[in-house]
């Protein structure tokens, strides 16, 4: 059912040389010929988009999946006798398989949700559902007090910081947290002391928004479960860029975007291990979750339904199904080495502009494409203009991450983020853009 | 570029006018631009018996814009009664929402119609409000 990629299918039946190494030039602007958006021009320059890491834009495959499914598909999921009932259906559950064999776990494993911002709340909101006594003595596990602790990370974006903040606050745990180094890495000898016996919930992303800096997710994991805590990973900036392997983590909660790796808004993911999905009280209820429904009381499903109350976003699911096989088509590990390539050409392009700080890990460093930065003495808010100007999108503010950003002494960063299609071309013109605005606003006068 | 970011913002966005807080203002507002984090604690200032502006202060950061916008403000307030500033300060927000379509008046606004330009930004009209915004929810405070 899913529709081919149109140049990379053709590369990839002509071109042996798709199968390994960095992405090759050729290949890159084939890829870019996949995605409409990346010939437009703004401001009477051609689009160069350097914000994937808000949102990624969309191969033609998947937009012509999401079209064609409505063209001819489209019904409820889940309910309803009907032939296109029982397709949808059909193609709605082969989408979570795909997302199932993307990151290594059970379909039974894969929740959706409308993005990983509630895939957290979804977790959270579960465990003070288990709390106030709801699910049992199977859910006894997730119930938080007193005494209880709940670590996150000084990174964090805002999405895997205030549900926890929230759960805390209504359970009467205490919310800790790890510190950052001054190179952008976590203070993992702070964390060996901060995660302890009353931690019961170890939460932290995988790849920072801001930094680009990839934590160190196997010893983190190793302290967590040291200790017996629940580990819930953030992986919205490392599923779509490094891939995401929740077996080999073995991470208890991921949750990512779909919208951030070439799919299409509105869908998310919540991973759960099936013991614990089975195990957790549900968050959203109503629809089609359900056993049996008396006046009094209700049933539920089992994972994944019991977490699918209500009508299910169908065309995104198997949108980022399409999503999923473009990448895999390319090949995660290429388009790894490509952004890491980036990273560097930013990170050092940067450094050498009189008045940038770049903040998260220095030269030499690991880091995924993308970086973060502050301009001496002029706002990020007035960077992304002067950019915006050329043709060059980029972020500005603080992303989400207003913890993070006072840890290092500014309110906002500016912030360049690539992916597959991303060339190095590009990135050249948005250092030139950059070197410009300084003198333009003065930096160094 | 240069018709939104004139010389004057430049300029003031690095050598800023009434900036810094003193003793004795009729009312303080604080406002906050949550989506970038501009930030401004501003102060409206009386003559003494009177419901005549005396001086505008602020402190805060924020963009070129924001920053250049609170100068420009404390430029304009001092000798105006506090409706006339009222009044500008509605004139000033009609302008900057306008989309580029209505002028600035020069002679009522001074040298704030260097701001003329942000009006067909759409994203950045917040940053050129945010002073003016606190000083129209300092002048409400300010006992009569």
């Amino acid at each position: 059912m899913l529709t081919l990629p149109r140049t990379i299918a053709a590369m990839s039946a002509t071109a042996p040389a798709l199968q390994a190494g960095p992405l090759s030039d050729p290949e890159i602007q084939a890829i870019r010929r996949d995605f409409p958006i990346l010939a437009s021009s703004v401001n009477g320059h051609p689009l160069v988009y350097l914000d994937s890491g808000a949102t990624s834009q969309k191969p033609t495959g998947v937009l012509d999946t999401e079209r064609e499914f409505y063209e001819r598909r489209n019904s409820a999921v889940h309910r309803g006798a009907h032939t296109l009932a029982a397709l949808a259906t059909e193609e709605f559950e082969d989408a979570r398989g795909a997302v199932a064999r993307f990151i290594g776990a059970g379909d039974d494993e894969v929740v959706w949700t409308s993005n990983a911002t509630e895939a957290l709340n979804l977790v959270a909101y579960a465990m003070g559902n288990a709390t106030l006594g709801r699910g049992g003595e199977a859910s006894a596990r997730f119930r938080l007090g007193a005494g209880d602790e709940i670590v996150v990370t000084e990174m964090e974006h805002h999405a895997n910081l205030l549900p926890w903040q929230e759960l805390a606050a209504r359970t009467g745990a205490t919310l800790r947290y790890i510190p950052i180094a001054d190179d952008g890495t976590l203070r993992m000898d702070v964390a060996a002391e901060t995660i302890n016996s009353r931690t019961r919930v170890l939460a932290f992303t995988h790849v920072s928004n801001v930094l680009g800096v990839i934590n160190p997710v196997a010893d983190l994991v190793a302290l967590g479960h040291a200790v017996g805590a629940l580990v819930v990973l953030d992986a919205c900036q490392s599923a779509p860029h490094l891939g995401l392997d929740v077996a080999a983590l073995d991470v208890d909660f991921a949750a990512f975007s779909g919208h951030k790796m070439l799919g299409p808004t509105g869908v998310g993911v919540l991973y759960g291990k099936r013991e614990l999905l089975n195990a957790l009280p549900p968050f959203l209820v109503g629809g089609s979750m359900i056993t049996t429904v008396t006046m009094e009381t209700a049933e539920y499903l089992p994972a994944p339904q019991r977490f699918e109350a209500g009508t299910q976003r169908v065309a995104q699911a198997i949108g980022l199904a399409a999503a999923i096989h473009y990448l895999d088509v390319v090949g995660l590990a290429r388009i790894a080495e490509h952004e890491a390539s980036l990273g560097a050409m930013l990170v050092e392009g940067l450094s050498l502009i009189p008045g940038i700080r770049v903040l998260g890990p220095g030269i030499g460093q690991p880091r995924v494409g993308l970086a973060s930065f502050d301009v001496a003495g002029v706002h990020s808010h007035d960077v992304g203009q002067f950019l915006d100007d050329r043709g060059i999108a980029v972020r500005v503010g603080h992303h989400c991450a207003q913890p993070l950003h006072r840890r290092f002494g500014v309110t906002s960063t500016t912030r360049a983020s690539a992916y597959l299609y991303t060339t190095r071309d590009e990135v050249a013109e948005f250092l030139d853009g950059v070197v410009a605005a300084t003198e333009f606003f003065g930096v160094n006068s | 570029m240069e018709m939104l970011y004139q010389q004057v913002i430049l300029d003031l966005s690095r050598k800023p006018h009434g900036f810094g807080l003193q003793d004795g203002a009729a009312a303080e507002s604080h406002q906050v631009n949550p989506t970038c984090g501009d930030e401004i604690t501003l102060q409206v200032h009386l003559e003494p018996g009177t419901d005549r502006i005396s001086a505008v202060r602020w402190e805060g950061h924020g963009c070129a814009i924001s920053q250049a916008s609170a100068s420009l403000f404390a430029d304009l307030a001092p000798g105006l009664t506090r409706e006339d500033l009222g009044s500008r300060i509605e004139l000033f927000r009609t302008a900057m929402r306008s989309k580029g379509t209505i002028e600035p008046d020069e002679d009522l606004l001074g040298d704030a119609v260097a701001l003329g330009g942000v009006s067909k930004y759409s994203a950045r009209v917040k940053c050129a409000m945010l002073a003016w915004v606190a000083g129209e929810d300092a002048l409400a405070q300010a006992p009569a």
